[in-house]
Formats: structure tokens, C-alpha cells, sequence
């Protein structure tokens, strides 16, 4: 480490105003502070509390919360490549999670280099310090596309979204909308055919030479919820892509078909832990959002129809299957895009959940509503505050009329 | 005939005093017209048609017209303009007004043509009024055009209905952006326009 220090210390000047790298000054900044513990924070004296945490140690937090599901997510896209090409029995389990690692790698690449990227001309082009916020949504970004979709749509979506949903806001903190989802909303609005249907969710061809074979004869790539939308006739059965019968465990264990972060709601709901304990995230929120979810699923199970074929599905199932878990634990609870207040949290993440099942049964033309619901609250999130802030002021007032 | 003052009357609205970009009129259509190049064109040219010969008859008469009624009057001009380019259209351009469908009609409750005909018509003579009208109708037509640009490029590949994006492309993996083809993208264009339109002009950025 002190060699570390010394040589960053000793290349500094170049940095500063006049050196010949002035123009790189933000990424030595950056690099800085990622290595070292600032030493330009306020003092100890004066009114500020100051404890160990800061906007890294969060995001590293979250990004360890993510871990699970990440591990998970990429050794389920090496299982469902096996079980496609019918040689699941013969692999070994390093195997396909190497057949996952190396599929995603090239995502995860894209998203930070053009996420980073951008968010280092930004700070440069505004002499301001590099903000860790996109440390977590170009994680987030790779586990919520489908494993299929094109690197150079991946990168465009990503530098859109980055663009426009929070540099021009003001960069970390000011976005309005949750970055990542955005990504995806760019994706799925802008390349559909690359969205969704049989050919997005499962990586059939081989990765960097492994896993080469062709499919069997049963595979069908569709998703439980892409099988639900296009359901006809009276009776529900969700399959696999081999074409057995799936149920709650399978979908709650996530060996299914889906976006690389949201098949597995046991690794997602390890990583809630994780986030309720360090208290990084709001439990509030979070309950808020599967009780939301819950209330809704049951509502819609209690009176099905064959027309709107997700409310054939138990609660249960609403809450394992596509995207429901990863977006109650990892996208409601973003604290910039969320509300604030704690009543807030209550009614943004219970309508959250509501609408999420809402579009889902509703809507056929999205089989999947996590996102567009997050969106959508997201919007509301600070009328949502306001209100609970009037409303509290209001009654205090009238206490003190009294 | 272009003293200095007329000749500000006519090429401020391209960029300085811009309908669109600076005044933030005439959005919804801007939205609705620019998904490909040949209808914001022909748009463009109706809005410039009818802004010019309204501004003048309004300007004709504006001595006689009675205050209280005058947005009445106005709308009167406008209407049976609109509906003479209308027809025009259904005659000698037949998909293009298909394509068009309420948007011509709607030009009489364009905000653009309002404006000019209240904040310029009722106040100048026939000569400049004309100008001011042509003047605005272009640089509308301007943003449209290049909104239109854009969006047909980037959603659909071809420009003026001919494909300019090779096959290759589409060949090697590359696809049409189906967000272009929906309204939001519009009025992001519209705003990346405007971005670049403030950067450059300095002056026209609010200090707060």
C-alpha cells in the first residue's frame, strides 16, 4: 500500500492545473479515492456525525448483495444452454458455470466501459469529481437484459440511458428514474424483437468455443411468464425449455429461463439480507413492494379467467417467477428514484408491487411489469412525498391551533 | 424592401428567436408529423403557406377589426386558409394528406400561428407581417425537418421513403431503433436540439 500511495503522490502534480495530464484530473481523482480513504473530509469538530460509511462503501455493499444472484444467474445460462443441447448430465458443474461467466463477461465489459466512460467525460467536461453511482447499475444492467441481446444495443441503451436519464438530470442522486431500468426500457422499446420472445433468454450457440451442440428436439426458449402471455385454452402448465412441468420450487430456485440476475429468488432473497442488515437498503420498501405484489396476486387469483392467463397463477408463483424478487429488492430500493419519507416508502413500494401484477395479468403486450411499474413510481415518488409532507405539516398545525 | 429591420423580421425566427426551439411552440405537432421526412416537409411548407397569408389579410385589416372579437377573426382567416391547403393536398398529394390525416386541420389551433398573428399581425403592416410569417414558418419547418431526419434515419433507415442504410448493416447485426418511431423520442430529439442551439447561443441561456 505504500508504495501505492507514494507513486500516486509522486505522478499528482501532472494532474494538477498546468501539469500536462490537467485534462486527466478527474480519473486521477477517481482512482484516488477508490484506492485511498479521502483525507479532505470536514473535521472532526463542528456539527457533522461522522461515521465510516460513505457513497463507495454503499455501493460496494449493494454490489455484494448482488453477488449471489450474479454467481447464480451466470451458472444458470451455462444450465440452461446444457439442458438445451441435452448434455446437462455429462457436464460438470464448473463447467457451466464457465459457460455463464464467459456469456456474461462481455456484457458486464460493455456496460461499465460505456457507463464509465461517459460518466468520466461528464465529470471531466464539469471539473467535477467522478460519482461511484454507476459502480451498481452497470452490474445491474448485465443482470437484466437477456444473455442474447446484441453487445453494440447493450452499449447504446446503456449510453442513452446514462445520458439522459441521469447526466442531464445532474448526474448521482438527481436521476429521477432508475438508470438501469431505463436501459432496459430503451432496450425493450427500441430493439422488441431482441426482447423478448423464444430467442432472447437462452444462449444456444457456444461461448468462446465451449459448449458447442445443437438443440434438442423439445426446446423451446420461452420464458414461464412468455409462456404465460401467449397461454391458450383453459388450464395453465409452465414448462421449462427441455418441456418438463415446472413449479413454485423451480421457479424460487431459478433453474428457468429468464433475465441472468432474476431467475433465482433464493440468491436474490440472500442478497435482501445481505442489504436489510447492513441497512443499506429500505426494509419498508422492500416488504411494502411483496406485500403490494401479494395483495394484488391474490386479488386477481381469486376471480380467474382463462383471458388473462397470469391469474391462473398462484400468489406464490406471481412473487418467484420473471423479475418480481430482483425488482422488489434491488430496484425499488434505489434511495435516489424512491420516496423518502417513511409513509412514502409504505405506499410507493405496496403500489409498486400492485401495478407490477396489474400489468402483468392485464397486458398482454408485457408479459413481464416490474419495470414499467418501478418507472412509473418512480415518477410519483416525490408527489408521493410531498403529500405525506403536507399532510404531516397540516396536522401538526392543527395540534398547535389547539 | 429588406431594410435591416425586415430582414431581422425574416431570419430571427431560423435560429435567435426560433418558433420551436426558443418559444417552445408548436411542440404537439412537431411530435406527431416527424416520424419520416416527407410529411414534416410537406407540414412544414402548409404551416409556412398559411402563416404568410394569414399574417398578411390579418395585417390588411387589422385597423378595422374590433378588439373583442378579434380572436374570432383571426381563427376565421386562419380555418378557411387551412382548409384551402387541405384540399390542395387531397388533390395533388393524396397519401401524403392520408399520411397527414388531422394534423393540416390542426394547424388552425397551431400555437405558432396564434401567436404570430396576436404578438406580430395586429401590430405591423402588410410587408413585414408577410416576412415575420415566412420567417417562422421556415424556422419551424427547419426543426421539423431535421427532427423528421433523424427519426426516419435512426427508426426506419431510409430517408424520403428510400433506404440509405445499406443491407449489409441489417446483414451484420444491425437493426432499426423501434424507439425512434414513437412520440418520446421526438421531443428527446427535440431537447438534444435545443441543447445544442443553447450551447452555441450563449445569450439565450437562463441564468439561475
Amino acid at each position: 500500500m505504500k508504495f501505492l500511495r507514494k507513486y500516486m503522490d509522486k505522478i499528482k502534480p501532472h494532474f494538477e492545473p498546468g501539469g500536462k495530464l490537467e485534462k486527466l484530473q478527474s480519473v486521477y481523482d477517481g482512482m484516488e479515492t477508490f484506492l485511498f480513504t479521502p483525507n479532505t473530509t470536514a473535521g472532526p469538530r463542528g456539527v457533522h456525525v461522522h461515521d465510516g460509511n460513505d457513497l463507495k462503501r454503499t455501493m460496494i455493499t449493494v454490489i455484494v448483495a448482488l453477488l449471489p444472484a450474479l454467481f447464480m444467474g451466470m451458472y444458470n445460462i451455462g444450465y440452461q444452454h446444457y439442458l438445451a443441447i441435452g448434455q446437462l448430465a455429462e457436464t460438470g458443474g464448473w463447467t457451466i458455470f464457465l459457460y455463464g461467466l464467459l456469456a456474461m463477461l462481455p456484457v458486464i465489459v460493455v456496460s461499465y466501459v460505456v457507463g464509465l466512460g461517459i460518466e468520466f467525460i461528464g465529470a471531466q467536461i464539469h471539473h467535477k469529481e467522478i460519482q461511484e453511482g454507476f459502480l451498481v447499475t452497470g452490474l445491474l444492467i448485465p443482470m437484466i437484459v437477456p444473455i442474447n441481446t446484441p453487445l453494440w444495443m447493450t452499449a447504446v441503451a446503456t449510453a442513452f440511458a446514462v445520458v439522459f436519464a441521469k447526466e442531464v438530470f445532474g448526474g448521482t442522486g438527481m436521476n429521477i428514474f432508475n438508470v438501469a431500468l431505463i436501459t432496459r426500457a430503451v432496450l425493450f422499446f427500441g430493439y422488441p424483437s431482441k426482447m423478448s420472445g423464444d430467442a432472447a433468454f437462452v444462449k444456444v450457440d457456444d461461448t468462446f468455443g465451449i459448449g458447442g451442440g445443437s438443440l434438442t428436439d423439445t426446446f423451446s426458449g420461452a420464458t414461464p411468464l412468455g409462456q404465460v402471455a401467449t397461454n391458450v385454452g383453459d388450464s395453465l402448465t409452465l414448462h421449462d425449455i427441455a418441456g418438463n412441468t415446472i413449479g413454485t420450487w423451480d421457479a424460487f430456485m431459478g433453474f428457468i429461463a429468464g433475465s441472468p440476475g432474476e431467475t433465482s429468488t433464493l440468491a436474490i432473497l440472500v442478497g435482501a439480507v445481505i442489504l436489510l442488515v447492513t441497512g443499506v437498503a429500505s426494509w419498508r420498501v422492500m416488504c411494502s413492494v411483496f406485500v403490494g405484489g401479494l395483495a394484488m396476486a391474490s386479488l386477481v387469483h381469486a376471480f380467474p379467467s382463462t383471458t388473462y392467463a397470469a391469474s391462473l397463477l398462484s400468489p406464490c408463483d406471481q412473487l418467484c417467477l420473471g423479475g418480481f424478487a430482483f425488482a422488489a429488492v434491488f430496484m425499488a430500493t434505489d434511495p435516489v428514484t424512491g420516496a423518502r419519507t417513511h409513509i412514502g416508502q409504505y405506499i410507493y413500494g405496496f403500489l409498486i408491487g400492485v401495478f407490477t401484477i396489474l400489468i402483468r395479468t392485464f397486458n398482454g403486450g408485457y408479459p413481464e411489469g416490474a419495470m414499467l411499474a418501478i418507472l412509473l413510481m418512480n415518477a410519483f415518488a416525490p408527489l408521493i412525498d410531498h403529500c405525506v409532507v403536507s399532510f404531516n405539516i397540516k396536522r401538526r398545525l392543527a395540534r398547535a391551533k389547539q | 424592401m429588406l431594410s435591416k429591420q425586415n430582414k431581422e423580421v425574416l431570419f430571427n425566427p431560423l435560429s435567435k428567436d426560433n418558433p420551436v426551439l426558443v418559444q417552445i411552440l408548436g411542440i404537439c405537432s412537431t411530435l406527431a408529423v416527424t416520424v419520416s421526412l416527407e410529411p414534416a416537409i410537406v407540414m412544414g411548407l402548409s404551416v409556412i403557406a398559411v402563416l404568410a397569408l394569414s399574417n398578411v389579410i390579418i395585417s390588411l385589416i387589422r385597423t378595422t377589426i374590433p378588439a373583442t372579437i378579434r380572436i374570432i377573426v383571426q381563427l376565421v382567416v386562419v380555418a378557411a386558409l387551412v382548409i384551402m391547403v387541405q384540399q390542395f393536398l387531397v388533390a395533388y398529394s393524396y397519401d401524403v394528406s392520408k399520411q397527414l390525416s388531422v394534423f393540416i386541420g390542426l394547424i388552425i389551433t397551431n400555437c405558432i400561428l396564434m401567436g404570430r398573428l396576436e404578438a406580430f399581425a395586429l401590430s405591423n403592416r402588410p410587408w413585414p407581417a408577410f416576412l415575420d410569417g415566412i420567417g417562422n414558418g421556415l424556422g419551424y419547418m427547419a426543426i421539423l425537418v431535421i427532427v423528421a431526419f433523424f427519426r426516419e434515419l435512426l427508426g426506419s433507415g431510409t430517408l424520403l421513403g428510400m433506404q440509405v442504410i445499406p443491407t449489409w448493416c441489417y446483414e451484420h447485426g444491425y437493426e432499426n431503433n423501434g424507439l425512434m418511431i414513437l412520440p418520446p423520442m421526438a421531443l428527446i430529439t427535440v431537447a438534444c436540439i435545443i441543447w445544442v442551439h443553447r450551447a452555441r447561443n450563449t445569450e439565450l441561456q437562463e441564468n439561475n
